[in-house]
């Protein structure tokens, strides 16, 4: 962890959550990069692809990002989503992780869920309702602007946003709270 | 196949709606828990009628400074568990305050009292009033605090929901006290206690489930 990324993420972080989508961009990136270190090096048993938990956690990053302390570090907060996040996708499947135990043993009482298998956010992509699956397809596998999308489905730019920011948040769901 | 560069893309174009940091959002379920606390507090309760005299009390005034020192040490608690890799451990040991103070008072209450008194002044007039009013002031503000964690990132759900337990027990302590005419220590440790940790349990359940994320 060196203090140069750590301030450089930091004001790409507080850019982003001010609405600049550039900056958000790059902060993502940088986060995947991150995120696929920290999993690659935890994830010793097979059952779990660490790219899962890089999108899982970046998801839940975006989610969340209002529970980053502005004048706080982002590191620590970055790698505790992730750690919960690979806790969570490990419960999930009903299987231990290989992480100190002092981290897992509060995550771990909870009621066990049906086990979901690879590739998750673009199986829950598909669970969306349609509306919302084909504004969320449309800006992510087209690989869209909202401008593009609000056009060629007839909508509003605003409804574009609405839809999209529900289908995420729908998708962020399906994995926190089953 | 959604791949990682897309996922980053459509998080990207969901920026630009302003969200509401947390700190502000926890002042303001504060605010609002104390305020249904009030509400409830009022309607169902209200103050105990010689509460003019009790004020000149030690023993009554020193149910406030538990119950506040509570709800204090719980409110800087269930804070910093609401967000991820915060130091939290940091900030537990100042819920030791409460138990702390209130067990002073009941080593003082022992050796003021000669012991044929204890048995009465432990069992108190009010247990089951104790028992049912803290956890019905406390009900409103714990949902409103769940309500917070949910918003929040609890990276120990269940922790989070047992200290948002504690915060709302004590908010609720505080507003009964003041209804309640059993001012010794002894009475405070056991009934308040089981009420307020009832609060707890109640509230790592439902954390446990509801504020996952």
């Amino acid at each position: 962890m060196s203090g140069g990324e750590e301030t450089e993420l930091a004001g790409l972080l507080r850019a982003a959550i001010a609405g600049d989508e550039g900056a958000y961009t790059e902060f993502l990136r940088q986060a995947a990069c991150l995120v696929r270190g920290f999993t690659r090096t935890r994830i010793v048993r097979g059952g779990i692809d660490p790219e899962d938990i890089v999108q899982e956690t970046l998801l839940a990053i975006h989610m969340k990002r209002h529970t980053w302390r502005d004048d706080g570090p982002v590191l620590p907060w970055l790698y505790a989503i992730a750690r919960y996040k690979l806790v969570d996708a490990f419960r999930r499947r009903g299987r231990r992780v290989e992480i100190e135990i002092d981290e897992i043993a509060d995550t771990l009482a909870a009621p066990e869920a049906e086990s979901v298998s690879d590739r998750e956010v673009h199986r829950a992509l598909a669970s969306l309702a349609p509306g919302q699956r084909s504004v969320v397809a449309a800006i992510t596998v087209d690989g869209r602007s909202i401008g593009e999308t609000a056009q060629d489905l007839g909508m509003s730019e605003t409804a574009v946003r609405v839809a999209l920011h529900r289908g995420l948040t729908a998708i962020a769901r399906k994995f926190g709270r089953q | 196949m959604m791949d990682t560069d897309e996922l980053i893309k459509s998080l990207a174009a969901d920026t630009g709606r302003p969200v509401a940091p947390l700190s502000s959002v926890w002042w303001l379920a504060a605010a609002a828990s104390v305020a249904v606390a009030a509400a409830v507090f009022a309607v169902a309760l209200g103050p105990r009628p010689d509460i003019a005299a009790a004020i000149e009390t030690p023993r009554f005034l020193f149910k406030f400074v538990v119950t506040v020192a509570l709800a204090l040490s719980a409110f800087g608690a269930a804070c910093a568990l609401s967000r991820p890799g915060e130091n939290w451990r940091a900030v537990m040991p100042y819920l030791a305050a409460a138990p702390v103070l209130i067990i002073v008072a009941v080593i003082a209450e022992l050796i003021a009292l000669p012991p044929d008194t204890w048995s009465a002044k432990l069992i108190g007039d009010n247990s089951l009033v104790c028992l049912t009013s803290i956890p019905l002031v406390g009900i409103g503000p714990l949902a409103i605090f769940l309500l917070v964690m949910r918003h929040g990132a609890p990276t120990r759900p269940a922790l989070a929901g047992a200290v948002a337990g504690l915060l709302a027990g004590g908010i609720a302590a505080t507003f009964y006290a003041a209804k309640c005419t059993d001012d010794s220590p002894l009475f405070v440790a056991t009934w308040y206690s089981i009420a307020i940790i009832g609060l707890a349990v109640l509230g790592a359940i439902f954390s446990n489930r509801f504020a996952r994320w």
